[in-house]
């Protein structure tokens, strides 16, 4: 390869060109569901997701991928596969309808209940409830949270959640001195106001 | 922010034939009450498979696009100009992140869109196939090629899918600087010393072919077209954004005291649209099939950065996570 770059006239060149070696189905690292807090006392919103081998690496990419840019007080990162989701609604519907009665006689732990409040929108955390199931906690979220329309209810096991640990939450405290990734720091107006006016004169 | 001039599949006529119409007149319904579409929803395979091509396509602009920006890192003029090339790029690798993930949730798993794009299968932006022969050429595109892209990715952010827009929502804010950067680099080539105008000029001479490229050929419009509109697949023709463009930058270049190179760019006071030379669409063929200066290159170190990962990601697999489509 005859490169501009030099560094890519020196890299090895593995395997052979246009072609990529075939690899096991779906070898690739699992789903986690990534949410942030934007403000001290703002529920956390769900912001998309990342791929990564465990909750531990999930959280430390999902830190670089969502807020590398804006400032945020907190993030947390779940399984895909741990979030347990109602039927989606639409118009007048509200998705709470929807949700049967559980119970459970297993042990009550905490479940993070999240709302979609408009469809097209991010979902919105609601509250936490005890119970001993998702369908339980769904139920119990029906009586205790189902206070306006929503269009699609989760369910997340608090426990199957890796959050901001407290010595993590100065994590974000460099954000705003990293200057030159704002639009502000980039003044050219007076330089080309005074070239304007050379050209002009 | 690279996305711009998409190309769609063909439709075959029979292809909406076998959606049950009251489906499809309830999703066209939603979409014209401006609600959007989310994973779960039913939407015709048409649908679906028109923009997982889209949105692979623009995610693997911004993988593609950070090559010939990122090679300039290392030589950028100064620190800070070092700084916030690297801002900028990855923010680009970011920007993929988040766009393959929308299209995750249409059922193509991450993995196959990266075979996809190292196989050569899925396309990129083609302007990526162009090098960047001096700094002038990197700034260029920090400046104009992002600012075409932010014309195609405002208007596809009002779209018609939740996911997608949502992606694009958050890209648009992260661009906030990259433009205003890009603009900054070329108002201090152009107020610099005769060498260094030279230098933005004999860019802009390079670059502006493909720019007008970018945006892609005048769309026919085609049955084809009016389905990808009704549906907020496609958000306007490719003439409208290069139209949109050339309104909104070609003073700004001017203004640089540089010189855009076509004789016959001007705006049409009847029309209120721009004249220009006819893009040389036999050579955008040639390049998005393979035969650009870069094509090879750009999908080699892909490749390559593919094969050397092996193994990082063979140690790190664990029988405990798996991949599964993405919520939303």
């Amino acid at each position: 390869m005859k490169s501009l770059d030099p560094r890519v006239n020196r890299l090895p060149v593995p395997g052979s060109p246009g072609q990529i070696a075939p690899k096991a189905p779906l070898d690739q690292f699992g789903s986690f569901e990534v949410f942030v807090q934007p403000k001290e006392g703002k529920p956390f919103q769900h912001e998309g997701i990342v791929h990564a081998p465990n909750l531990e690496m999930a959280f430390v990419l999902a830190k670089e991928a969502f807020t590398r840019r804006f400032l945020c007080t907190s993030l947390y990162v779940t399984d895909t596969r741990d979030v347990f989701v109602s039927p989606t609604t639409e118009g007048e519907h509200n998705a709470y309808d929807l949700i049967g009665e559980a119970s459970s006689d297993q042990p009550k732990e905490s479940y993070e209940i999240y709302h979609l409040p408009r469809r097209g929108k991010q979902h919105i955390h609601a509250g936490t409830v005890e119970a001993g199931s998702p369908q339980e906690a769904m139920w119990v979220a029906r009586q205790t949270l189902n206070d306006k329309q929503v269009f699609n209810i989760w369910a997340v096991r608090s426990a199957a959640i890796r959050r901001t640990k407290p010595e993590e939450a100065n994590l974000w405290q460099t954000l705003p001195d990293k200057k030159f990734r704002d639009a502000s720091d980039y003044k050219g107006g007076d330089k080309l106001k005074e070239f304007l006016e050379r050209r002009h004169a | 922010m690279y996305g711009g001039g998409n190309t769609f599949e063909g439709i075959k006529t029979d292809s909406l034939a076998q959606e049950d119409p009251a489906k499809l007149a309830e999703f066209e319904a939603r979409i014209a009450r401006g609600e959007k579409i989310e994973p779960t929803d039913w939407m015709p395979q048409l649908y679906r498979k028109q923009l997982i091509r889209m949105i692979e396509q623009h995610a693997h602009s911004e993988i593609i696009g950070a090559l010939p920006e990122g090679t300039w890192i290392t030589r950028a003029p100064g620190f800070k100009r070092k700084m916030s090339l690297m801002a900028k790029v990855q923010d680009e690798v970011g920007h993929a992140q988040l766009l393959y993930s929308a299209a995750e949730t249409l059922g193509k798993s991450r993995e196959q869109m990266i075979d996809d794009l190292i196989t050569g299968k899925s396309k990129y932006s083609n302007i990526f196939n162009y090098p960047t022969f001096t700094w002038a050429d990197c700034c260029f595109i920090s400046w104009l090629v992002d600012a075409g892209a932010i014309v195609n990715q405002i208007a596809n952010a009002k779209g018609s899918y939740g996911p997608y827009c949502r992606a694009l929502d958050r890209i648009c804010a992260e661009e906030s600087f990259h433009l205003k950067y890009g603009h900054h680099c070329v108002i201090y080539l152009a107020t610099g010393t005769p060498k260094q105008r030279a230098m933005f000029q004999e860019a802009l001479n390079r670059w502006w072919p493909p720019m007008m490229h970018f945006f892609g050929p005048s769309d026919k419009i085609s049955v084809h077209t009016e389905v990808l509109m009704r549906w907020k697949v496609k958000m306007g023709t490719n003439d409208d954004m290069r139209n949109q463009f050339l309104d909104m930058y070609v003073p700004k270049i001017l203004e640089l005291g540089f010189t855009i190179p076509d004789p016959k760019l001007k705006k049409n006071p009847d029309t209120g649209r721009w004249d220009y030379t006819e893009p040389d669409w036999e050579e955008f063929k040639r390049v998005i099939n393979g035969d650009g200066p870069c094509n090879k290159e750009r999908l080699e170190v892909r490749r390559i950065a593919e094969e050397r990962g092996r193994w990082v990601r063979e140690a790190l697999k664990s029988p405990k996570t798996a991949y599964v489509t993405p919520l939303a």
